[in-house]
């Protein structure tokens, strides 16, 4: 599945719910999947700053592709970033690092997240572009 | 009552508000709303500067709210001084108090459950003066270790800090025992009354504290408003905190004399708009204390659900019904307290989560937040049941 395939899939599995709290169950849903994320992986540097709950992100390249992991101690927040770590885990540094992440919108996760959660999720998104554009310029 | 708070007419994502988050602010009644519009419409004019006719009615006004506000605590007006807020209050006296009673060594004693704001202005006055901070603890049920405090007072301790309620465990602290126990040592006693003044009668002359501190926008006033009251001569005896414009006798190169308090504590131009809502604020406060019957019920109701359900730990248990306000922080097994927020707010509960700036206290605990619902006298039971059900719901979602 490309990358915009991938966004594709995720804004149209949203596009079925109407009610917020559907999308939460969904969310939830996403986040009770156990994630390999091991406890002496999170440490203060895998920590996203930011967010109201606690989010950890690791990264490794394999094959020239960029492969996340990540955990949370909050059920809505894993399934967010296991939501955006399912679109751009094994995609390149460059794809990520130019992305603009509008499918956030067309999902309106952006408006419909209190503005704490919010700017977890900025936060998020601003991880993983760092973690690219590191990657693909000093790659 | 409700009608006097329109913004409970709402809906939020379709359905109707249900506002528990009153611990963090109050709504404001059409009264303070009318109050705070009449005085920025018909009555702007700076503050006790001008002989005009707009100036001396904006000066009454604003002098008015001195005395009412004084009348609500039992306090002479002389001895309240107005700021923006309960933060800007502590920070005042901190620095004041700082310049004029604490010396390198010496100690400042803070109740662990205070706010940040009860917190963080004392550490800055003891890395200025290199001082010390010790804490008075509170023990697995939220109350304080009173016991304690005798042997942590000792003749370096300069103040103690200790709220009237706290933001997150809801207890009535026994703040008249704490200030016998001080004075009987000679040392003075702060109260940080930001959520004690909205749900319990205070007199000043009664708790004999030497400061008490409050925030308007907690108790339906316009935010932007706060008092420091300080009992018998202190306010005399303090410096000033920050220098300007009416706070001053005379201003030579040479130097300058300060005006006799309050003035010599505001310096600048004042909240013109907002002081003047005391009285409002005033008049609802009391009005909806005699209503208070219903919120008691809710407070039992809401505490007995709570208990009822597995997992949920609530902190503060109240020994009685009087020791507690009708603020409940907790946490739940198996539901992280952001989730819970999260999902109760798209059902139209608006509530707290997080540490509720009381980190230490959220370590005391051994937790990175808790979920608050805190209930003013405009909520009804109805809203209790629906809380409690969502609550459910939201829980069992999550698990």
């Amino acid at each position: 599945m490309t990358l915009s395939e991938a966004k594709q899939a995720v804004v149209e599995d949203f596009s079925m719910y109407d009610e917020w709290l559907d999308k939460y169950e969904y969310l939830i849903e996403l986040g009770k999947k156990p994630g390999p994320f091991p406890e002496s992986s999170k440490t203060d540097e895998k920590l996203i700053k930011g967010c109201q709950s606690r989010v950890w992100l690791d990264s490794k390249v394999e094959n020239g592709k960029v492969i996340f992991s990540a955990d949370s101690d909050a059920i809505i927040t894993k399934g967010i970033i296991s939501l955006l770590i399912g679109v751009y885990s094994g995609r390149t540094a460059e794809e990520i690092a130019d992305d603009d992440f509008a499918w956030l919108d067309e999902i309106g996760l952006r408006e419909n997240l209190s503005p704490t959660r919010s700017n977890g999720l900025v936060s998020m998104i601003e991880t993983i572009k760092k973690i690219a554009n590191s990657l693909r310029d000093n790659g | 009552m409700k009608e006097w708070f329109s913004q409970l007419d709402e809906k939020v994502y379709g359905k109707p508000l249900v506002y528990l988050d009153n611990a963090a602010t109050s709504l404001r009644p059409r009264s303070v709303i009318d109050k705070w519009t009449e005085m920025s419409v018909k009555n702007n004019s700076n503050l006790h500067r001008a002989v005009h006719y707009t100036a001396s009615k904006a000066t009454e006004e604003y002098e008015n709210a001195r005395k009412q506000v004084a009348d609500f605590i039992g306090a002479k007006p002389s001895r309240i001084v107005f700021t923006s807020g309960t933060t800007a209050s502590i920070n005042l006296l901190a620095f004041s108090f700082g310049e004029c009673c604490v010396r390198e060594g010496d100690e400042i004693i803070i109740a662990e459950c205070e706010h940040h704001s009860d917190i963080v202005p004392w550490q800055l006055l003891c890395q200025r003066k290199k001082a010390v901070i010790k804490v008075l603890p509170v023990d697995e049920t939220g109350h304080l270790c009173v016991d304690r405090l005798p042997s942590l007072l000792t003749e370096k301790t300069r103040i103690v800090c200790v709220s009237h309620v706290s933001n997150v465990l809801g207890i009535v602290n026994p703040i008249s025992k704490i200030v016998d126990i001080c004075h009987s040592r000679g040392v003075p006693v702060l109260v940080d009354g930001a959520q004690g003044i909205v749900h319990l009668p205070v007199d000043v002359g009664e708790i004999a504290c030497d400061f008490y501190v409050f925030s308007g926008h907690k108790m339906y006033a316009a935010p932007g408003t706060g008092v420091l009251y300080a009992s018998g001569d202190w306010l005399d005896r303090l410096p000033p905190y920050m220098g300007g414009g009416e706070m001053i006798g005379t201003v030579k190169w040479s130097g300058s004399t300060y005006a006799p308090a309050p003035q010599k504590f505001e310096a600048g131009t004042q909240n013109i708009s907002g002081v003047p809502t005391w009285c409002p604020a005033i008049t609802t406060a009391e009005a909806l204390r005699r209503k208070d019957a219903g919120l008691s019920a809710i407070k039992e109701y809401v505490l007995e659900k709570l208990h009822s359900i597995g997992g949920l730990r609530l902190y503060g248990e109240p020994a009685f019904p009087e020791d507690k306000i009708p603020l409940f922080s907790f946490t739940v097994e198996g539901a992280h307290h952001e989730d819970l927020a999260l999902i109760l707010d798209k059902m139209g509960i608006a509530l707290r989560s997080g540490q509720m700036c009381a980190e230490p206290l959220m370590d005391r605990f051994g937790v990175t937040g808790m979920l608050r619902a805190s209930f003013a006298p405009y909520n009804t039971m109805k809203e209790a049941e629906y809380f409690i059900e969502s609550l459910n719901k939201a829980i069992s979602m999550l698990r």
